[in-house]
């Protein structure tokens, strides 16, 4: 029962006016952030960070925001899909599949509404999976030493480029090119500069926040320059109608979210899968045992239900590993790691034990969240809908220079400037050559840590690599790492999502 | 095609790397590991890896045509000029241009592409300067 007492806390913790507040505003514009196309949890957290960074907000409210932005964008994802049929975000992906044709069907105001409750069903159970699972880990984490988190590392590049991508040598690549600009800078153990060329600039090494920003955030407004989408999805402003569900039809659908929730859940903690994996699993699982007659793909709202269970539950469950190991699962959660890194925390098994109000606080705010995010789904969708009338022509500008306020609003300087638009071209090359960006992003957060930990392990064993072997856990870690990544290649394509094969997922986010 | 290009870039990158770290001057103080190790270990990675690109290809991806490509890589002259102008003409003006110039190239009309660039940068400095008080550049006009 400490679990539930340390709950208790951290309600103490978030239920202040300024964390209410914090909580309020990112649901707000998580929400926001998911609905419009072209903007996704990922890319929207991460021109956020910055800012946060720089208003000074303390650990724990800044988590809060950015966490509540995590939470609404995954509840945002479904406006698009199911009014526009064009995915808000990666993870709203499957969501189209059945929302659309109910909402051509003249149910708009039902498929939102299912979805929402579906969103809302996912997310609550997944945090309390959080709750109770993150803890547990922790035990399993205090007995690590470096050797054991050096191969923790390996297994999150490991099953990252083996599950989420389509072409491991890409992922490997993504990820030796992420920890190659982690190294650049001044040597922490002894002091010597590396790779830095004599440039004063360099010796700090390369800030993952402008590597994040770029990447992620500007990169998108040159695939939008590239296809120059420049219409709204205005024209297909349909009729929200009723925005209260008949209970029948929840009834209907509560068994796929049950069943959904638990899927995604899983692929949330999995290292490396993800809310896009979440919801297409629950959609294809939800498929195969509940279409009889062939309703699935014309406006079940099952469909509807089981990937947004799905993917919410899946959001939940990547903050599983990300807390209690400090080892991100998705594009999302990394740069949630970024944050905390850029707040001088180091999550894993220490935050539980050092700063518990900052995980719990968390933990509570992201309950509290998932009430926020119901009644603003359900009532207030129309709202939300509004927003989606925005033109990108509009809203991409204002991405853009938003991204430069924040970096600018760090150092004041010019070089991290050029620095991101950098990122930003490579960002854009990497994407159409179908280099994940996700290894990447890791890497760069990451290799600091796997270095110092393989450095530890050889100054403990004096250098004998053997060691990096001698335990049990370090050989199923590096087993698992190893079973991660070679099975996708033998197992092929069963596992990945289909739809993600096609030329969409270029400009798609990585959730 | 485009992925052996890609691949034998990686080549290079991977053997420059690789150089870097021989170069690393070792201090008088290290461990056994030394801070040459990981970076070595990086570029073999990244070698082997850009190899089996250069093998093993996927299939070509759409390249935009030029005129795309030039859009591109006028909108990264236009950031580039950003950044080096923002310390010297403030953080409105140069925003209000470059919001435009965006905002025309993705299908504004150019008077409406000039109000939204005025009215983005208005906007952000009100949010972020005036209510959260975020440094932002300050041009000779005092904002």
């Amino acid at each position: 029962m400490d679990t539930l007492a340390s709950l208790a806390d951290g309600f103490a913790v978030a239920l202040t006016w300024q964390n209410l507040f914090l909580a309020l505003i990112g649901c707000f514009l998580g929400t926001i952030i998911g609905a419009l196309p072209g903007l996704g949890p990922s890319n929207g957290v991460a021109i956020l960070i910055p800012l946060a960074f720089t208003l000074g907000l303390p650990a724990t409210p800044a988590l809060i925001l950015l966490t509540s932005v995590y939470y609404g964008a995954m509840y945002g994802g479904r406006i698009s899909s199911i009014l526009l049929n064009i995915p808000g975000d990666e993870p709203a992906l499957m969501t189209t599949l059945d929302g659309y044709p109910m909402a051509r069907a003249g149910k708009a105001g039902e498929a939102l509404a299912i979805s929402g409750i579906a969103s809302f069903v996912g997310a609550f159970f997944a945090t309390w999976g959080l709750v109770f699972l993150a803890p547990q880990l922790v035990k399993v984490a205090l007995l690590f030493g470096p050797a054991e988190y050096f191969a923790l590392f390996v297994l999150a590049f490991a099953t990252l480029g083996g599950v989420a991508s389509r072409n491991q040598a890409k992922a490997a690549f993504a990820a030796a090119l992420g920890l190659g600009i982690a190294t650049i800078g001044v040597d922490g153990q002894t002091g010597v500069p590396r790779f830095a060329f004599g440039e004063v600039h360099l010796y700090d090494g390369i800030d993952f926040l402008v590597a994040i920003v770029g990447l992620f955030a500007l990169s998108e407004v040159f695939i939008f320059l590239e296809h120059r989408a420049g219409g709204s999805g205005a024209d297909g402003a349909m009729k929200v109608g009723r925005v209260i569900p008949r209970w029948k039809m929840v009834r209907e659908t509560v068994p796929a979210m049950g069943r959904s929730t638990i899927l995604g859940f899983i692929a949330g903690v999995l290292p490396g899968a993800g809310a896009s994996l979440g919801s297409f699993i629950s959609y294809t699982f939800e498929k195969r045992i509940s279409d009889r007659n062939g309703t699935f793909g014309k406006g079940d709202p099952r469909g509807i239900a089981a990937p947004e269970a799905g993917n919410n539950a899946a959001a939940g469950g990547a903050l599983v590993p990300m807390l209690a190991l400090g080892v991100p699962g998705s594009g999302t959660t990394a740069v949630l790691l970024a944050m905390l890194l850029a707040l001088n925390i180091t999550p894993g098994p220490l935050l539980f034990q050092q700063n518990p109000d900052v995980v719990w606080g968390l933990i509570a705010a992201l309950f509290i969240g998932n009430l926020m995010l119901l009644a603003m789904n359900l009532p207030m969708v129309s709202l939300f809908v509004r927003v989606l009338l925005i033109p990108t022509r509009y809203l991409m500008p204002a991405v853009a220079m938003i991204s430069f306020v924040g970096i600018y609003g760090i150092s004041g300087s010019t070089f991290d400037l050029m620095v991101m638009i950098a990122f930003g071209v490579l960002g854009w090359v990497l994407r159409k050559l179908d280099v994940p960006l996700v290894p990447i992003i890791l890497g760069v957060l990451l290799g600091d840590q796997m270095e110092k930990n393989l450095r530890r392990a050889m100054t403990i064993h004096d250098g004998d690599w053997t060691m990096l072997f001698n335990s049990w856990l370090a050989i199923g870690l590096w087993a698992f790492a190893i079973v991660g990544f070679v099975l996708p290649l033998i197992v092929g394509r069963y596992f990945r999502p289909k739809i993600a094969d096609e030329p969409i997922a270029e400009g798609a986010d990585p959730d | 095609m485009s992925d052996r290009i890609f691949g034998v870039f990686g080549l290079l990158l991977a053997a420059f790397y690789l150089w870097q770290a021989t170069q690393i001057e070792l201090s008088f103080i290290s461990d056994p590991f030394g801070p040459k190790a990981f970076p070595y270990m990086i570029g073999i990675v990244l070698a082997v890896a850009s190899a089996i690109v250069v093998l093993k290809p996927d299939t070509e991806p759409e390249w935009p045509s030029f005129p795309r490509l030039f859009e591109i890589g006028m909108a990264t002259a236009v950031m580039i000029a950003y950044a080096m102008f923002l310390k010297e003409y403030g953080f409105v003006a140069c925003t209000a241009v470059a919001a435009a110039y965006l905002s025309w190239r993705l299908g504004a009309a150019p008077l409406s592409a000039v109000i939204a660039g005025i009215a983005i940068a208005i906007g952000i400095y009100v949010i972020f300067h005036l209510v959260l008080g975020l440094s932002l550049a300050r041009g000779p006009w005092g904002f």
